[in-house]
This record gives C-alpha cells, sequence and structure tokens, in this order.
C-alpha cells in the first residue's frame, strides 16, 4: 500500500502466486473475506439455532403433530402439551406494550427532534438510553413492588367502574395480569422507540421541513404533514425492533404477569408467555416429552418472531409504494 | 389556524393604501444587520425590491446574499441564535410584527435544490392549498392545473398526476416546486439559487419560466451564476462579504458598475 504500484500492475492478469500475495496486501481481498466470514456466521448461527431446536423437539411433534399450536391444555402431569396459550400471551402482551408505548414513544421522539432546544434533547435522550441498559430484572421488580400494587389498588378498580362493561376489564382482580405484563414491556420497549425515532426525524432533510413552512405550514403542520411522514419507515422500523424485543422479554415479564397458561379476554385475568414458560419450567422438566415440548415452544417462538417480522416487511412495503419512492 | 392566516391576511392589506408607500414597491429593508450568534453576517443593507420586477443578488460564496432572502420571508427563524436588526417592510408594514404564517403565504420560497415532498405531483401542488385551508377536491384540482400550466409543466405531467413527485427529472421537480410555491398565490416569490443542481437546457426552461411570471409576482433570485443575473433581471444587487456594495438595473451593474468591487467581481478577477 505505501509504494504505490505503478499501473501497469493493475493492468496485468494476477497469474502468480506472489501477484496474489501482492493484491492481499492491498487490503480489498482480506476485506472482503473478513466481511464475508462475519456475515456468514450469523446465518450459520441462525440455521444452527433453528436445526438444534428442530431435532430436539422430534417427539411433541410426532404424537401432537400441527394441533400443538392449537392446543389449549399444557398439563406436564397428563403429559398433554398445547401451546395456544402461550402463543395467545406472548402475541397479546406485547400488542398491549406496542399500544401504549408506540404513541408515547413517537410522541417522545417528535418532542426531542423538532421542538426540544437541542441541549435538553440530547442530555434527554442520553438518559433514555440508558434506560435501555436497565436489566430486566429490574424492571420486573419494580413491575411487582410499584406498578402491581398500584394497578390492584387504585388502576384496576377504576377500570372495572368505569369501563367494566367492556369484556378487557372484568373478573377478578389480582394484580399481576396480562395488564401489568403489557406495561412493564410498554415501559422496556419505549427507549429503543424514541431513541432510532428521534435519529430518523432528525435526518429528514431541512429542505423539507422549509418547503412546507415556506408555504404558509406551521411548525405543526410541517412536523405532522411532511416530516413524520418523511421518516415513515424509519419509524416503523424502530418500531419493529422493539416489538421483537418485546416478543422475546423474559425476566420482567415472567415476574408481573401471573404465570398462568389461560387464554381470557381479560386483560386483569393472569397469563404466560412463551419466553416465560420456558425460563420457569425448564429446569424441573420431568421427562423427555415435557423437555422436549418446551423445545418445541422455543421453535414456535422463532416462527412467531418471523412471522411476524415478514408481516412488518410486507407492511412497509406496501406504504411505501402507496405513497412514493423514497428519496 | 388557517382562520389566523386568513385574519393577517385581511389586516395585513388595510396599511398597503397609505399613501406613503408607493404601489410600485413590494418590499423594501433599511438599515438591516444580522447576526448569527454572536457573528455578524449583514452590514446595514438597504434594498428595493419593486412589484412585477426579478430583483437579482449576486456575490462570492459567504457574501450574505442567501442570508439576506431568507430575512425577506423570516425562514432564518429555523436556526437557532439568528437575529436580524433593522427594517423590513412589506406593502408598508413591518414584516417582524407580522404573524409568520402569514408572511411566508405572501412570501413564497424556492430553493437551491429542488426538494418536492415524497407524494404524487398532484398532492406536492396540493399541499399549500389544504394548508391554507381549501379541501374541495374540484377547486384543488383546478388550482393544480392552474400552478402546473403556470410553471409550464402541465403538458409534461398531465397524464402522471398521481405519480411520484420522485419520478421527474431534476428539471421537472425544480419547475415543480415553483408551481408548488405559486399554488398558494404569493405576492413575491424567493428564489435561492434555482438552477444550481440543473443542466443548461432545464437552466433556460427555469429562467424562460421566471420571465414570463413576471406578470404574476415579484421575483427575488440568489444566484452566483452572473449571466444568469444578466439574463433574467431588471436590478441587480451586488453583495460582498455582508454588504450591499451596489445595487441598480442590471444593465448598469453590468455595463457600467460605480465600485470598483463589482467590477472585478463582474469581469471575473475574483469570487
Amino acid at each position: 500500500m505505501a509504494s504505490a504500484p505503478t499501473t501497469v500492475d493493475h493492468v496485468r492478469p494476477p497469474g502468480r502466486t506472489w501477484e496474489f500475495i501482492k493484491r492481499l496486501r492491498r487490503g480489498d481481498e482480506v476485506a472482503h473475506l473478513i466481511t464475508l466470514l462475519a456475515a456468514a456466521s450469523i446465518i450459520v448461527v441462525t440455521v444452527m439455532l433453528v436445526y438444534q431446536l428442530y431435532t430436539n423437539s422430534t417427539l411433541p411433534r410426532h404424537k401432537f403433530g400441527f394441533s400443538f399450536f392449537l392446543g389449549k391444555t399444557w398439563d406436564p402431569v397428563s403429559g398433554e402439551f398445547g401451546a395456544l396459550p402461550f402463543i395467545f400471551g406472548t402475541v397479546v402482551s406485547s400488542a398491549l406494550a406496542l399500544l401504549v408505548a408506540v404513541p408515547l414513544g413517537v410522541g417522545a421522539a417528535i418532542f426531542l427532534s423538532e421542538l426540544a432546544p437541542p441541549r435538553i434533547s440530547n442530555v434527554t435522550t442520553f438518559v433514555i438510553e440508558l434506560l435501555a441498559a436497565v436489566p430486566s430484572v429490574i424492571y420486573g421488580l419494580l413491575g411487582i413492588f410499584i406498578l402491581v400494587p398500584v394497578l390492584r389498588k387504585g388502576v384496576m378498580p377504576f377500570l372495572k367502574t368505569t369501563l367494566g362493561f367492556l369484556p378487557f376489564f372484568q373478573g377478578p382482580i389480582y394484580g399481576v395480569s396480562m395488564l401489568a405484563g403489557g406495561l412493564v414491556l410498554a415501559v422496556m420497549i419505549v427507549p429503543f422507540i424514541i431513541s432510532v425515532s428521534r435519529e430518523v426525524l432528525m435526518a429528514v432533510p431541512v429542505e423539507q421541513r422549509e418547503a412546507a413552512l415556506a408555504m404558509g405550514a406551521t411548525k405543526w403542520e410541517s412536523t405532522w404533514q411532511v416530516v413524520v411522514p418523511f421518516a415513515r419507515v424509519g419509524i416503523m422500523a424502530s418500531v419493529f425492533l422493539a416489538l421483537a424485543r418485546a416478543l422475546g422479554e423474559t425476566m420482567a415479564v415472567t415476574m408481573v404477569i401471573g404465570n398462568d397458561p389461560r387464554i381470557s379476554a381479560s386483560l386483569f385475568a393472569p397469563g404466560y408467555t412463551i419466553a416465560a414458560v420456558i425460563a420457569n419450567e425448564f429446569t424441573e422438566a420431568t421427562g423427555d416429552l415435557y423437555l422436549e415440548a418446551l423445545i418445541e415452544l422455543g421453535l414456535v417462538l422463532f416462527l412467531l418472531t418471523i412471522l411476524i417480522n415478514g408481516l412488518a416487511r410486507l407492511v412497509i412495503i406496501a406504504t411505501t409504494q402507496k405513497g412514493a419512492a423514497q428519496g | 389556524m388557517v382562520k389566523t392566516t386568513e385574519e393577517s391576511r385581511s389586516t395585513a392589506r388595510a396599511p398597503a393604501t397609505t399613501p406613503a408607500w408607493p404601489s410600485d414597491l413590494k418590499m423594501r429593508a433599511t438599515g438591516l444587520d444580522f447576526y448569527y450568534g454572536g457573528r455578524q453576517a449583514l452590514y446595514s443593507i438597504g434594498l428595493q425590491i419593486l412589484t412585477g420586477r426579478i430583483t437579482a443578488l449576486i456575490g462570492p460564496s459567504g457574501c450574505g446574499k442567501t442570508t439576506f432572502l431568507r430575512i425577506l420571508n423570516r425562514m432564518y427563524e429555523t436556526v437557532p441564535h439568528a437575529r436580524p436588526e433593522g427594517e423590513v417592510f412589506l406593502d408598508g408594514e413591518d414584516i417582524f410584527s407580522l404573524d409568520v404564517v402569514g408572511l411566508r403565504r405572501r412570501v413564497g420560497m424556492v430553493f437551491q435544490k429542488p426538494n418536492p415532498f415524497p407524494k404524487s405531483i398532484f398532492d406536492n401542488i396540493a399541499y399549500g392549498l389544504r394548508v391554507n385551508g381549501m379541501d374541495r377536491h374540484s377547486t384543488l384540482a383546478e388550482a393544480v392545473e392552474r400552478s402546473l400550466r403556470r410553471a409550464a409543466l402541465w403538458e409534461e405531467v398531465k397524464d402522471q398526476l398521481h405519480k411520484s413527485a420522485y419520478a421527474l427529472s431534476g428539471g421537472q421537480q425544480q419547475r415543480l416546486c415553483i408551481a408548488r410555491a405559486l399554488a398558494v398565490e404569493p405576492e413575491a416569490l424567493l428564489l435561492d439559487e434555482p438552477c444550481s443542481a440543473l443542466d443548461p437546457i432545464a437552466t433556460a426552461k427555469i429562467e424562460e419560466l421566471l420571465f414570463n411570471l413576471k406578470d404574476l409576482c415579484t421575483m427575488v433570485i440568489v444566484t452566483h451564476n452572473m449571466q444568469q443575473a444578466a439574463r433574467v433581471a431588471d436590478y441587480t444587487g451586488f453583495f460582498l462579504m455582508g454588504r450591499l456594495i451596489e445595487f441598480n438595473k442590471t444593465a448598469v451593474i453590468f455595463k457600467t458598475p460605480a465600485r470598483k468591487e463589482t467590477e472585478d467581481y463582474i469581469t471575473g478577477r475574483f469570487g
């Protein structure tokens, strides 16, 4: 690299080993190889993961077949395993989390990128990003000692008396519940949404804002009708990143969700998620069928994640084409 | 919001008839200084912009011509710590005491880089109209066609109004941006180096367009292309290091400049 080779060297076809080494020293090939290996290793790990989950769940796959996905009973004693309550719990708690976290996170991101003074925005963002680094067990403890009592004594009775006619807010109040799980997840994923959405919003070209302002749009009209739609794809990406985190979250959820494999319309009822049941029951699983059913649940979670991410991709593609090509 | 705009517009019109303000004058700046934080960017600018004329602002990079332009519709306000001192009038009214949304509605702007929204051609132009309260589709469609015709783009895009604006060429995109600015029928249009990203043919089209728009609105164009100023402008101002060195009819500036700096610049001795 230091002694710049003449152009004649470039033109000559690399025939000899010496020539090859000389080219290697230029770095292109090395960089190509190393980055290729890095990318390939990710694929290899993923493939190996799926292979292990698949081969180690042969027993329940053969015994239950497709009905494993639809079975509502999870009874290790009688050897009956159905995944539906866990799929339900995982999807509903994550959906609940998104329902709370998306408006909150996108709203905060808009404030931080568009309205707050730069210094306040940077400090606040730093603090918010710290939140993302708090271990999930801490969120779980906060959930048990603060959120659950508040829900049990204040929020849930209030919801029951005011909105009790809705099926979501009925039934006995324990505190630990699907609602608690969803709320703890919401708090955990909000930093991701804020942090990524803010970056995306700040990357919107200043010319876009000024184009709107120059036509007599107010600050808010320019933000909501021009800046946010321009950043839409990136904001969605932040939401899906957060969703992936919510789907796989284990510790904090299992501490507040109640760990009861049932399917209930009420958010006051306890639930159970896939990640939580694997963590809780794996060490105590007696018998190959029980153990392998848990492994198959892992496979189900993997498939669920792929399915949801695939749908997310489709949503992005569909909405992008409908609006206009991103510039 | 729309109401406020209209209110400020109607109140804005009233003093325009005061006899002190000549009818052929659109805007006037007097003793205008400008600061970015602690750094002074403009020194005591005084300039008159005549109604229905094209005024060009020329000068080397960093001379303050774009800064001056962005004061005229208060677009400098998007930059933190930017601060003007002095007076700018639009039809006899102090622009700094006007409602900024109403002011920008009256004084439109076209930017250096074509900046269409990632929407369809139709929606790009309809945006400003919708923001200003027009939402009936038939009136919108008429206004969109009228604006596109004025910007000499209608014949090229009339069959693809619902295609993305990004599918257009750079020159077409810039004419779309001009059409978008014209849609809200501004009294004055500010153009910030509108051709710097375009090839000569697209540039020629824009220049022809500006010439034809003179009856419709007053224009101020910032350009670092002196031939362009000579071709399109009625009046030209030469800026250097934050000062307005010379301002006169374009022919005078280019043929018999009064100041040595102006002559050096237009003959290409620096800048």
